[in-house]
């Protein structure tokens, strides 16, 4: 039946996408997030051997803008401030 | 005790010289008023939509292909996640399986023999905003966010902390001489983090690798380099793992801290972006950021010495700047090559104390009349003590050497009787020294010739005047 | 004129162009039609009548300098909320974005107050566009003007109610992975998927970068080519524009589908499909086949890797894109944050719903570097094959012919399990992966009076064809009737 995920592991993929949950919902995540893997597993079905990627849905190459000044927004009033970092990134 | 060998790889961010940013049409300033120089893209609005600055793509071309670096005609960008206050988006905009340039090599010299340090990649991206701590809280300055840099790697191919600091200048000035960046240190155009480990002397697998972080200062990169492999000696010797970890290079105190442990490496989701289809660089651009290439500084240190007979500290101090070196060359070219080294010295030694710190494209005394002076110098008609008073004059009055000279009546008498009277006259004037000089004290001699100068004004070639002195001096029957 | 609202936005040019209407007095009329149906059907999160005044009276002054304000001059236009309006609150339904007003405007707006037409507000959509229903908003219900009981469909859904009902002569909705052609169908109205890189995203707040494109939802297929010629054609500002200039449409509406070859797929013929979804799919297969095509049977044989496809990439995508809500510098930010990993955290908590934050989850899982090339990777090169099967099927056939949705509209409220929920996709969204244009045109209804249509799928760039063959279908069949909710004065 549907893979379902560790409580570690949503707790983890929560951190990583910066969003805090609530204990109880850990349970109900795991099985969600469970059931669409367990869904989207059946790619690998497809014999993809020698594909390209398709990153992108037209192929084209990027456009270069030329070096030249733009409008500002005005300066953000107030600035931009957050809680104290401690440590890095 | 075991012997360790070092080994440590390089990444310099560079901050490349466009008038945008990377990805927005927002103008890059230093100084500009916090959080100005931003639009919806800086920001990282709802909606907005990356475009990317062709002059950043021209800038990393032409270090890629100064550095013989493979070129890949197709790069990609990526979104490398994660969540910072100073990464507006929660990605910086980067390139991470296909860089646009791999396999270069940088020239060094270091230590008067010309040698390559070898590059894993050069790649394009964003910069971040820049924080600022202030208490319970921090602050955020968008002006620096979407500044284009280039992220260039060394492989793994320093020996030591003096070889990346040699390697650090060396990039520095080659990023300046092709305008690929302003390199101006203390704007943070040039950031480097290293990442060092420590093996015994003769193996070839790497040991365990520690990335430095946050070495703000060329300065602090020798120190920073050498407080770590001391650190990691001093672990392995005393039979300790060496933990795979970033830490954080204090300056200020000359030590480094973890920041984090392997075990919470970050984990940046890279995604190719969708908003930015595949970089292709086309042969037209190729050829443009050839043609825009010029001598590399490496190639003309070495010149300077093969072809101008240069000493290797004078070589690398007027390959130092671009503009120097221009300044030299078209000097040598006006004076003649055979003048080549008093060209230089005059250069590095007299205009430069006259420029008092200036660059060398405000002197008043371009490089056709420096030539000149040199030449009235080099052939005897003033002399050098005369020529720095020649070029004072030149500095001041825009005038020529040789105008100056024969308004002021500055040629030297080099008229044998005349300097032989006057030698003459010096001699019987100072009898006393006379005798001491007989009595065995030649270095007096100078002071003759100095008696002479002094009669003259200066005038007189010094040289003559001392063969006319020591004739003189040498037959008491006077 | 009777009733304004009942007029198609062509005729609404025409006579506005011809001085025989003026712009502000339909502008007028479409607002009281906005402002009466919204209690009952929930169109528009933001009508902005002082707005669509100001402009509708620019427009006249221009018409009165004997000035030519353009292809949709005085033509009322409802703008979905994923896109952004300079000084009009845009929320994309989300809590995350409420209250926020955008610096600028998105270029496709920018572009349809060039062309004269009037902006009225902003329509109500699923939260970031993650949806099938218009269920999946921070605020607001919004209804299907044929039964309120039932979904107007997503994630473009108040867009199309607006259309239906007339409250809006266009709309604007965006299409990621069916999101303006679904509710287009379950609503009774024509909805315009073109292209990948046809129409500049530019001020489109973005749900999947690769997918996302905005599209026009009108009355007629003549109405929405008339949009879609006047938003469309590159932008320096999209890198993923295509350098193009806008497609000209309308002439090729009238030439007819004689000598065309259409394909059905048969793997969207299921024997399964629903009774009412398969009457009107064999409807559009006898009126071409009446029109002089000829109706052929082709194979897309990936077509079932399509969903979970569009469930890798489009979840990826979004949690790459939704990164940047949080709380630093605009949307919600959490009030009791006391450090930075907690702003983080709560911020993004709070702002958004279930179905984003389960979207953002699974886009994370499929994004770790452990994850990438099983199920990213793989996916993407899934997708090549997705898109091979449309080249090949377009070397035999013109246009492709399929259903839109599994089922006409379905009762509100049923919430059911997320991956059932993404099902009702499964017939869209293999258009939007392989980049192709797509459009939906009404062709019958159920026993009931419930609206199903059907789509037309074409070669890259080819909307010429596409539109030609919607436009067969509508004049064989009939565009839908408007709909019967809110009654003028009362209940139908």
């Amino acid at each position: 039946m549907a893979k379902v995920l560790a409580a570690d592991e949503v707790r983890a993929l929560a951190h990583l996408a910066r969003l805090e949950i609530e204990p109880r919902d850990v349970e109900r995540l795991a099985h969600e997030l469970g059931e669409i893997l367990d869904h989207v597993a059946c790619l690998g079905e497809v014999d993809t051997a020698g594909v390209e990627p398709m990153t992108h849905a037209v192929a084209m190459t990027l456009r270069l803008r030329d070096d030249v000044p733009g409008p500002c927004l005005p300066p953000l009033d107030g600035g931009v401030v957050v809680p104290a970092i401690i440590g890095g990134d | 005790m075991t012997a360790w060998e070092p080994v440590i790889g390089l990444e310099v961010h560079v901050q490349l010289a466009t008038a945008t940013k990377a990805f927005a049409p927002a103008p890059v300033a230093f100084g500009a008023p916090p959080n100005s120089l931003i639009d919806p893209i800086v920001l990282g609005l709802p909606g907005a939509l990356p475009t990317f600055n062709r002059a950043a793509l021209e800038l990393a071309l032409r270090l890629g292909l100064a550095t013989g670096s493979t070129i890949r005609r197709t790069s990609r960008f990526a979104r490398k996640h994660y969540f910072y206050p100073d990464l507006p988006k929660g990605y910086q905009i980067s390139q991470h399986d296909e860089p646009l340039c791999e396999h270069g090599a940088v020239d060094v010299w270091a230590a008067g023999a010309r040698t390559q340090v070898a590059l894993a990649r050069i790649h394009l991206e964003e910069d971040a905003g820049k924080l600022s701590h202030r208490g319970a809280t921090s602050e955020v300055d968008l002006n620096r966010a979407g500044v284009p840099l280039v992220e260039v790697v060394t492989a793994p191919v320093l020996r030591s902390a003096d070889a990346a600091f040699a390697y650090l200048k060396a990039l520095h000035r080659l990023v300046r001489y092709l305008g690929v960046s302003e390199g101006d240190l203390e704007k943070g155009h040039l950031r480097c983090d290293a990442n060092v480990s420590v093996r015994p002397v003769g193996a070839t697998a790497l040991g365990t690798r520690v990335e430095l972080k946050n070495i703000n200062s060329f300065k602090f990169v020798r120190q920073a380099i050498e407080h770590e492999v001391a650190r990691q000696i001093r672990i392995l010797d005393g039979g300790g793992p060496i933990a795979r970890e970033t830490r954080l290079w204090d300056g200020a105190v000359g030590r480094s801290e973890t920041m984090r442990g392997k075990e919470d490496v970050a984990d940046y989701r890279y995604l190719p972006d969708p908003d930015l289809p595949p970089l292709h660089v086309d042969d037209a651009t190729l050829a443009q950021a050839h043609a825009a290439l010029p001598e590399l500084p490496a190639a003309r240190l070495a010149r300077l010495m093969a072809d101008h007979g240069l000493p290797f500290d004078d070589a690398d101090q007027l390959t130092g700047d671009r503009a120097l070196a221009d300044y030299l060359d078209q000097a040598v070219a006006a004076a003649g090559p055979a003048l080549a080294r008093p060209v230089a010295a005059w250069i590095i030694n007299e205009l430069g104390r006259e420029l008092a710190g200036r660059s060398i494209g405000a002197s008043p005394v371009g490089p056709a009349a420096l030539a000149e002076l040199v030449g009235a110098v080099e052939d005897g008609t003033i002399s050098g003590t005369v020529g720095k008073e020649v070029l004072a004059a030149m500095v001041a009055s825009g005038d020529g050497a040789r105008a100056i000279i024969e308004a002021r009546g500055l040629r030297q008498i080099s008229d044998v009787d005349a300097v032989a009277a006057v030698a003459a006259q010096v001699i019987a004037a100072n009898p006393r020294q006379v005798e001491q000089y007989r009595a065995g004290k030649t270095t007096l001699l100078a002071f003759f010739v100095g008696q002479v100068m002094k009669a003259t004004g200066g005038k007189v070639n010094p040289k003559l005047a001392s063969e006319h002195l020591e004739r003189l001096l040498a037959s008491p029957g006077t | 004129m009777d009733d304004l609202t009942a007029l198609t936005a062509s005729a609404i040019a025409a006579h506005v162009r011809g001085r025989a209407l003026s712009a502000r007095e339909v502008t007028d009329r479409f607002l009281a039609r906005a402002a009466q149906s919204n209690p009952v059907l929930g169109a528009y999160l933001l009508l902005d009548a002082d707005g669509a005044r100001v402009a509708a009276d620019a427009v006249d002054a221009r018409l009165a300098r004997g000035e030519d304000p353009g292809p949709l001059a005085g033509v009322p236009v409802a703008v979905k909320d994923v896109i952004v309006t300079r000084g009009l609150v845009t929320t994309a339904g989300s809590r995350m974005l409420a209250g926020w007003v955008p610096p600028y405007d998105a270029t496709v707006v920018e572009r349809l107050r060039a062309a004269g037409a009037i902006v009225l507000g902003k329509t109500a959509c699923d939260e970031f566009a993650m949806g099938s229903t218009t269920e999946h908003a921070a605020v607001g219900t919004c209804v299907n003007p044929w039964d309120p009981s039932r979904v107007p469909g997503g994630s473009s859904g108040g867009s199309a109610v607006a259309v239906a009902a007339g409250a809006a002569a266009l709309a604007l909705g965006t299409d990621t992975g069916g999101s303006i052609r679904q509710p287009a169908s379950l609503c009774g109205v024509v909805g315009w998927k073109p292209t990948y890189g046809r129409v500049s995203r530019w001020g489109a707040i973005a749900f999947a970068s690769s997918l996302d494109q905005i599209g026009p939802m009108a009355t007629t297929v003549r109405d929405a080519a008339l949009a879609l010629e006047v938003i469309a054609g590159g932008d320096p500002r999209d890198a993923t524009s295509l350098d193009q200039p806008a497609p000209s449409l309308l002439d090729a509406l009238d030439h007819g589908v004689a000598g065309l070859t259409i394909g059905v797929p048969r793997e969207y013929r299921p024997d399964d499909l629903d009774a009412d979804v398969a009457a009107a799919l064999e409807r559009a297969v006898a009126v071409l086949r009446d029109a002089g095509a000829s109706v052929r049977e082709v194979s897309l044989p990936h077509t079932r890797y399509a969903l979970p496809a569009y469930y890798v990439i489009a979840p990826a995508e979004a949690a790459s894109n939704l990164a940047r809500y949080d709380g630093v510098r605009f949307g919600h930010r959490a009030a009791d944050a006391t450090t930075l990993e907690q702003l983080y955290a709560r911020s993004r908590a709070e702002g958004f719903g279930p179905e984003v934050k389960r979207r953002i989850m699974i886009g994370t899982y499929v994004l770790q570097a452990g994850a990438y090339d099983a199920y990213y990777r793989q996916a993407q090169q899934v997708r090549a094959r997705i898109r091979g099967d449309f080249d090949a099927a377009f070397t035999q056939v013109d246009a492709i012919l399929a259903p839109v949705t599994p089922t006409p509209a379905w009762p509100r409220g049923a919430s059911p399990a997320p991956l059932d929920q993404y099902r009702a996709d499964v017939f869209t969204l293999a258009c939007n992966l392989a980049g192709l244009p797509g459009l939906a045109v009404p062709c019958g209804a159920t026993a009931t009076g419930l609206p199903v249509g059907v789509q037309i799928l074409g070669r890259a760039l080819d909307e010429s064809t596409v539109g030609r063959v919607g436009a067969a279908i509508e004049r064989a069949v009939g565009p839908a009737p408007r709909a019967p909710w809110p009654a003028e004065g009362g209940h139908p």
